[in-house]
């Protein structure tokens, strides 16, 4: 039975490959363990822990669900919760170096500060190029370089020309219709103001008109809210028996700083696993042959270590909770098409 | 391969025979192994399921095929039991998750370390 608990529950690191890699808790697999779909017993189990939310960037465990559908919520947050991002560029002048297509591919990979909850997604064909005040944010990037004449001897561009640089700043945004009404001023702008665009020269001039539409990663990554949206197993390390003195000191070497500690006890020194969270899963215990029969390293099947990283469009707990609400609503048109069907 | 289109993303595929409700081959339009493979996984573990398995016809077709055998139940009823149960994990995950931010918020703002010292 405890055997069979530890397949139910653990991912083993061997020295050469995984065991139990796969979930294997369905009705009918395990006599003595019922598996029917549980909603009550899911919500003892399940719970969620916040680790760290620093600016942009957002750790925290879910524990008591299956891979297959953190992993779903991992997914979403890469390519379906919506952002918005530069689609269409007017070029109404362009003499810098940089060609038009390679410069409206830079504009369109950059974030763009607004909430698209705020947006409907815009249809194609439908109101032609106009965008409407409801789908669309307009900006513009008119920059043109010149001389500056006040120096003489300088060699350093910065001096010697205006506007050189082309940066995210020099966007500046156009309400359409009432949007000036609903945003104010800095709740729509680029979310970094120092992004290099362009470089130019004097004389060289650049005048665009730029569409922002409301999109998904699955389209074109530019949507995608996430800088990195991922996950891992919450390590599990065992030792089988006692181990002291130089081969503790060596076990410590095998880990990631702060997973072995060593304590003293009557005067010999005893390893410890005192973090095994920090464990990077590197298995270079396994190398010693003189380690390797004392150490268990396991993975916690249902213990996910997710980390979020947002691009600043929205908080990354926010994109957290809009990944579960796209889940949800897929959950729910289907239900609804399966409705449709019943009634016909 | 032929289907009959029932709605705009959800399709019966026609293969084999209409007469056994307890197999059914559903064609999800839009989706892919995001809804796929935890569709797959929650309806596995409904006790009625003798199988239920989903696949990416082709990568450049934008749709799933998952086929779902019951031991007698219709395979449209196991179907709609998963998505309810998949649509009520949704809903837990999401209110756990935004307490779980709100008591991380009290514990991490500088009010809520005055009231635990007053409390210690």
């Amino acid at each position: 039975m405890e055997r069979i608990k530890d397949i139910r529950s653990r991912v083993v690191l061997q020295e050469h490959g995984l065991e139990n890699v796969l979930s294997s808790d369905f009705p009918g697999t395990y006599k003595g363990f019922d598996d029917a779909w549980d909603h009550d017993k899911f919500k003892m189990n399940f719970r969620i822990d916040v680790v760290r939310l620093a600016g942009d960037e957002l750790e925290f465990d879910m524990v008591g669900i299956d891979a297959a559908i953190a992993n779903a919520f991992r997914r979403i947050l890469l390519s379906e919760v919506p952002t918005m991002a530069i689609e269409k560029v007017f070029i109404y002048n362009n003499t810098s170096i940089i060609q038009d297509e390679v410069l409206a591919h830079r504009l369109g990979l950059i974030p763009i500060k607004a909430d698209p909850r705020m947006f409907e997604y815009r249809q194609e064909g439908e109101a032609g190029l106009e965008g409407r005040e409801t789908d669309t944010l307009e900006f513009q990037l008119k920059v043109k370089c010149t001389r500056n004449a006040n120096t003489k001897e300088a060699t350093d561009p910065d001096e010697l020309y205006r506007d050189h640089k082309v940066t995210t700043k020099h966007l500046k945004w156009i309400p359409i219709g009432n949007q000036s009404q609903i945003f104010k001023e800095g709740d729509i702008r680029p979310v970094h103001d120092d992004i290099l665009i362009a470089k130019l020269r004097p004389g060289q001039e650049i005048d665009i008109k730029i569409h922002c539409v409301k999109g998904i990663g699955k389209d074109h990554a530019k949507f995608s809210p996430v800088a990195t949206a991922s996950y891992r197993l919450l390590p599990e390390i065992t030792l089988t028996r006692p181990i002291e003195g130089e081969l503790a000191k060596k076990l410590q070497r095998c880990f990631s700083p702060g997973v072995i500690e060593i304590d003293s006890k009557n005067g010999k020194e005893y390893a410890r696993v005192a973090h095994a969270r920090r464990d990077t899963c590197s298995r270079e215990v396994f190398r010693h042959d003189d380690l390797k029969d004392y150490v268990q390293l396991h993975k916690i099947r249902d213990h996910f270590i997710f980390s979020v990283e947002s691009t600043g469009v929205l908080p990354p707990e926010v994109l957290v909770s809009e990944a579960i609400k796209v889940l949800k609503g897929k959950c729910r048109a289907f239900l609804h098409e399966l409705k449709e069907v019943a009634d016909m | 391969m032929t289907s009959t289109p029932v709605t705009k993303n959800l399709e019966l595929s026609s293969t084999g025979s209409d007469e056994d409700e307890t197999c059914r081959t559903f064609i999800f339009r839009n989706e892919d192994h995001t809804l796929g493979n935890a569709l797959r996984y929650i309806i596995m573990r409904n006790p009625d399921v003798q199988f239920c398995g989903y696949s990416v016809p082709h990568p450049s077709e934008n749709k799933i095929n998952c086929r779902i055998q019951t031991f007698g139940v219709p395979a449209t009823e196991v179907l709609k039991k998963g998505l309810k149960d998949l649509n009520k994990v949704c809903s837990h995950v999401l209110q756990t998750f935004e307490s779980s931010m709100r008591d991380y918020r009290s514990r991490n703002s500088p009010g809520a370390a005055m009231d635990t010292t007053d409390q210690g």
